[in-house]
């Protein structure tokens, strides 16, 4: 009853091919939207944008390309860490370089580079299915962050290793360097988020999202229908790492504003979005803000709880945090193996009856 | 009765009075070896437009193995595959679907993941030519493109009576439809041939008959040449025009279903043959 279909026609095709083609959903996200846009940052502050929000968005991008390459496309990779590296490398060579240009050009430009370091890597996937798949993208992972540590040009011959974002602003307001706000740097996020998503449900709903899911469910099948599989599984790895890479160069520029590679784009950030992807549910865009909204919050939320309120020490609250994360996650890829994304549908599914069991 | 002579390129007349027209598709001393083994020794035999043509033998004669010769995914070793009048060059099974043929597969090879209509609409995938960025912001081509060919499933949908199950993932659906929806993603290409590998493997009587009656339905409406294998011989026999039998990699017979029961090394291949 609180979930209404009853009476939601559709007249047209496009009408009924539409994102949310139930009111309900439609009205809650622009509800979310006028709440995200217009109203988050009038409140948020630098707590909230440093350890909950800001990263869930970044997280966002890099799971939501990620989910591209394996929830649609069914091509493991555990290049993620790699290629976030790149687009913050990139993001960093091009800011140097190029100080007068605005730094949305540079993030995207980044996003652009990794795309093409992606395809690159993905070239094996024509070859090569599944696990060994996985180990030749963690090949890729080890190279790029040994690359971005062994060759001084890329940190531009600094001596730490390090590279750091320079101040730069968007409409005279700063974005990145020590002087921003917290609200600043969630619009730029946001914005980021915004069209990431919007980009990829478009991607995914049409020709080339079918030839993805084509090429995932049944990769013969696909290519006796008329996908190329060389273009399909190359466009998967380019889409995914230009989100990749955005999100790695968000993460330097409007995050961490300085970073060492082996340490921000080591295996366990490959690691992390994989398990945001997981835990989301493959091939759902809303999974993929579920899952980097669970994997970022809940460590937060047991530090909270476990130091907060029950005045644990910070060094137990942390170890117990690993674990209990650790063991949420099998529990819950036990439960419910299809991610929160199923879980939602499942709950829709439930909603349209309540409280009438039929 | 039909006067064609082999490899003509005129047509014929059908006993039930359809014109059927010239030759599609022609192969020619096709030989197809795995290693040593011989899979399909020194075939030739042509697919007239317009026809349903059946390819039947025992199991393990290479029936199936012609039927991805025709569609690439093998590549004989000797021989020359001739469609639409031209001699066809080495092709990949993604070129091949471009060319104008399309199948269905003996085990169901629907995309599982997706529902029926984004299954049938993925058949389509060869006529659909927006480009990634229209595709990106859903904005002129790509939108006006996906509504024109979702017009184009729609009538498919209805065609098959499968409007009901058109949001259902196809992994959910029971295996009678499953082949149905399968039937659907081949049509939706508007295939010139349509190659069916056993479409009616593991049928029932009831889903028999609505798979020979959408057979003859497309044949009829859409004018779609057909070739099929089927082991169903009953079946064989009342829908297709002309019949191919292999055995172990031969060709043992060619013609009309009533000159192919008549032939002595049909009966023999079927039935065994007696050492006295």
């Amino acid at each position: 009853m609180l979930y209404r279909e009853a009476g939601d026609f559709k007249t047209s095709y496009a009408k009924d091919n539409q994102t949310f083609p139930i009111k309900f959903d439609r009205v809650a996200y622009y509800i979310l939207l006028v709440v995200a846009f217009g109203v988050v940052p009038f409140i948020i502050n630098d707590y909230w944008a440093n350890a909950v929000i800001v990263p869930f968005l970044i997280y966002a991008i890099a799971t939501i390309g990620l989910n591209i390459l394996i929830g649609y496309c069914g091509q493991l990779s555990l290049g993620t860490g790699g290629f976030m590296a790149v687009g913050a490398f990139a993001s960093y060579k091009l800011m140097t370089a190029f100080p007068e240009v605005s730094i949305i050009i540079h993030i995207l430009l980044a996003g652009g580079i990794t795309a093409l370091v992606g395809m690159a890597f993905g070239l094996p996937s024509l070859r090569i299915k599944g696990f060994y798949l996985a180990v030749a993208t963690l090949a890729a992972q080890f190279f790029l962050v040994w690359l971005f540590n062994r060759v001084p040009w890329f940190y531009n011959n600094s001596a730490s290793g390090q590279i750091s974002a320079p101040e730069r602003s968007v409409f005279g307001i700063n974005v990145t360097g020590p002087h921003v706000d917290a609200w600043a740097q969630y619009m730029i996020c946001l914005v980021f988020v915004f069209a990431s998503a919007w980009l990829a449900r478009n991607l995914t709903r049409g020709t080339m999202g079918r030839s993805w899911m084509a090429i995932r469910d049944m990769d013969i099948a696909a290519e006796i229908i008329g996908v190329n599989p060389l273009k399909a599984k190359l466009t998967a790895f380019g889409v995914s790492s230009f989100f990749i890479g955005i999100a790695g160069a968000l993460l330097f520029t409007v995050y961490l504003g300085a970073a060492e590679v082996g340490e921000a784009f080591g295996i366990s950030k490959s690691f992390l979005v994989l398990f945001m992807v997981i835990i989301g549910g493959l091939g759902s865009i809303f999974g993929s803000f579920a899952g980097a909204a669970f994997m970022v919050l809940l460590p937060v939320l047991l530090k909270n709880i476990l130091v907060g309120a029950l005045n644990w020490p910070t060094d137990l609250a942390a170890h117990f945090q690993l674990l209990i994360v650790g063991a949420l996650i099998i529990a819950f890829l036990i439960l419910e193996p299809h991610g929160l994304a199923q879980l939602w549908r499942v709950a829709k599914e439930k909603l349209r009856l309540w409280p009438f069991p039929h | 009765m039909n006067t064609m002579t082999e490899n003509s390129t005129v047509g014929y007349v059908t006993d039930d009075g359809r014109q059927i027209g010239g030759t599609i598709m022609e192969m020619k001393n096709i030989t197809l070896r795995f290693g040593g083994v011989v899979a399909i020794e020194n075939i030739s035999f042509d697919i007239h437009e317009g026809e349903i043509r059946a390819i039947i033998g025992p199991n393990g004669a290479g029936k199936s193995s012609m039927l991805n010769v025709i569609s690439g995914f093998y590549h004989p070793q000797e021989g020359e595959v001739w469609f639409n009048g031209q001699k066809r060059p080495s092709m990949k099974p993604f070129e091949v679907a471009a060319l104008g043929i399309a199948r269905t597969f003996q085990n169901i090879a629907l995309f599982k993941g997706m529902s029926t209509l984004d299954n049938i609409m993925t058949g389509r995938l060869t006529k659909m030519k927006a480009g990634m960025l229209s595709q990106a912001i859903w904005w002129g081509k790509a939108a006006r493109e996906e509504e024109e060919h979702r017009q184009k499933v729609e009538e498919i949908i209805d065609f098959l009576e499968i409007q009901a199950i058109r949001k259902t993932p196809v992994g959910r659906l029971p295996y009678g439809l499953q082949k149905r929806v399968e039937l659907g993603r081949a049509l939706a290409a508007e295939p010139k041939l349509l190659l069916l590998d056993e479409p009616m493997a593991g049928m029932n009587v009831e889903e028999k008959e609505d798979m020979s009656r959408f057979i003859l339905d497309v044949n009829d409406e859409f004018g779609t040449t057909i070739a099929l294998i089927e082991h169903d011989m009953g079946v064989v026999m009342d829908i297709s025009d002309r019949v191919v039998v292999m055995d172990y990699g031969k060709k043992i017979g060619d013609g009309t279903p009533a000159e192919v029961l008549a032939n002595k090394e049909v009966i023999d291949a079927y039935l065994g043959v007696s050492h006295d």
